[in-house]
């Protein structure tokens, strides 16, 4: 049984499109990336799982559970950092923790004091008072102290700095090994790759891909450089071959298809150095924009 | 109904009670610690009355009132009391949805564990229960001032018994109404200009529907549903027009629950 299990999500807001024909399964224990630059339908995707909003077509699932018909009961046990954090302005960190706590049915104190102290969270300070980097830290608090199974974190990481975003993914790779699956949406590819071991990749509202990290990078697309005197632009011009770029003897392209055909074209010219190597996460999405 | 939002809500509502719950307390006893004096010139009073064009009379439901006995007196003044708890109530119906959606911390309560139905629950009964407390001090100083002021003068505590307690399905009107329009409209940024909207709004269909003796428009309004000196001077509520106050209260609560848990919550875009 997968955690999450979308079929055909479709949402608009009026005629403005939000997120279209979004199907995708995330597996109990994985840390699922969900990629796309602002405005793609990350949040829009993320807040149909939790309905706040509710699809215009289709369904989802979450623990094998209809997300509307048992949407209070799901959430129980799921954990939400939304990508801007708003609290209650005049309550003091402290108590918004413990009304979030109360929510649920388990003793949250000790967790909540844990993770507190993990986030350098000051408690008695008015949330009208934190900057935006501690409000974060008050939204990772109050997305974790009820030790959820599902984690849903919306660009988790804006505003907080390096050493915090550090002991943040150290914490949800925490969670994830006690069995915590994950749904990490982000348009920063760097953290993406650090912590996770699926992607989706999702563009103006549609899906174009969902596929291992690992198989994105080593079987798609090769990222070869070839320098070589004389070089004629054409010379790489294959099928499978894209964005050429050729500079003082230098042809830069990506490829994907079988390598041997892009290496007996080398062999047909005199080359003087060559690099192949795996494109970065970031330039294999970039490659799905263009 | 979810006991932690409950005492939540109960607690954002507190100052604002107290404020208005002190407001109209003092309202009352300034003006019932005038009565004396009205009752002392009666003769002058009614003179002076008569002078006064009848639509201006009308407007502030004075016509037919005998200012010297303490039923007729109160029935004026519990006009003001009357626009005190439509504002509040207003308030409250507006802003029990719309103050999330604003400050977007529905985004929060609506990622817990909770179903929506519940949540308005809870947030209804908070108002409810704010608005109680209103209620309480509003009967609190009403029998006071006029144990106080009323010069041992004799009044049926029966017929003002029956008009305080239409304060009750009085601001369950505004409350209601306010929250389903909440509810229609698209986002409300600032709740006051709403809530005095429709409690003016309403005082004026009422004032004006008397001037021009426009018995329509006493279909609409609350501040005709319950007017203070008809019901001081028949000792009862006018029925039909009790029901249809009801009705539109129950409509309007119905509607709300329905939209609330159908609609989509708004996002920081």
């Amino acid at each position: 049984m997968s955690i999450i299990e979308a079929n055909h999500l479709t949402k608009f807001y009026g005629k403005a499109r939000g997120i279209e024909d979004v199907s995708f399964r995330v597996e109990e224990g994985e840390i699922f990336g969900f990629i796309g630059p602002n405005g793609a339908g990350k949040s829009t995707t993320i807040r149909l799982l939790l309905s706040l909003i509710y699809p215009t077509r289709g369904s989802a699932t979450i623990f094998g559970k209809d997300c509307i018909r048992h949407g209070p009961e799901i959430r129980r046990e799921v954990g939400y950092l939304p990508s801007e954090v708003f609290y209650y302005e005049r309550m003091k960190v402290i108590d918004l923790l413990r009304y979030s706590a109360s929510f649920y049915r388990r003793d949250c104190t000790k967790r909540m004091k844990e993770l507190a102290d993990l986030m350098e969270l000051e408690m008695n300070r008015r949330i009208q008072d934190l900057s935006y980097g501690n409000r974060k830290k008050v939204g990772i608090v109050q997305g974790l102290l009820h030790e959820p199974k599902l984690l849903f974190l919306d660009e988790p990481t804006a505003g907080l700095d390096p050493l915090m975003q550090r002991n943040f993914f150290e914490l949800i790779r925490q969670e994830n090994q006690r069995g915590v699956t994950v749904f990490f949406s982000s348009h920063i590819l760097g953290e993406v790759q650090r912590l996770c071991s699926r992607v989706g990749i999702i563009k103006e509202g549609h899906v174009v891909e969902i596929a291992d990290i690992r198989t994105l990078q080593q079987s798609n697309y090769k990222k070869v450089r070839v320098d070589a005197a004389g070089l004629a632009g054409d010379h790489f011009a294959l099928p499978g071959v894209t964005n050429l770029e050729l500079t003082n003897g230098t042809v830069r392209f990506f490829y994907k298809g079988d390598i041997n055909t892009v290496l007996r074209r080398m062999g047909e010219i005199a080359v003087s150095d060559v690099t192949i190597e795996e494109p970065t996460l970031e330039e294999i999405f970039l490659h799905y924009y263009e | 109904m979810r006991r932690n939002i409950f005492r939540q809500e109960l607690g954002l509502h507190l100052q604002s009670t107290a404020t208005w719950s002190l407001s109209i307390a003092a309202l009352i006893v300034v003006f019932t610690s005038l009565y004396p004096a009205f009752a002392g010139d009666a003769q002058l009073l009614s003179e002076m009355m008569g002078k006064f064009p009848p639509q201006l009379l009308a407007a502030f439901g004075m016509t037919g009132i005998d200012l010297s006995t303490i039923p007729g007196y109160l029935g004026m003044i519990f006009l003001f009391v009357q626009i005190c708890l439509a504002i509040q109530a207003a308030n409250y119906g507006f802003g029990l949805v719309s103050v999330e959606e604003r400050e977007w911390t529905a985004d929060f309560l609506l990622a817990k564990p909770v179903g929506r139905a519940s949540i308005l629950t809870s947030k209804l009964a908070a108002a409810l229960v704010a608005m109680a407390i209103t209620d309480a001090v509003v009967w609190a100083c009403t029998f006071g001032s006029i144990e106080l002021f009323g010069g041992g003068r004799p009044y049926d505590a029966g017929r003002i018994g029956l008009l305080l307690l239409s304060i009750i399905p009085f601001q369950l009107f505004f409350c209601s109404v306010g929250l389903v329009i909440s509810l229609f409209v698209k986002r409300i940024r600032t709740v006051t200009p709403y809530a005095m909207g429709l409690a003016f709004g309403m005082y004026l269909l009422s004032a004006f529907g008397d001037m021009l003796g426009e018995s329509a428009l006493e279909n609409i309004t609350p501040f005709q549903h319950f007017e203070a000196s008809s019901i001081l001077q028949q000792g009862a509520w006018d029925a039909p027009l009790v029901l249809i106050s009801a009705a539109v209260s129950l409509a309007s609560l119905v509607g709300s629950y329905v939209r609330y848990t159908r609609r989509d919550i708004p996002s920081v875009v």
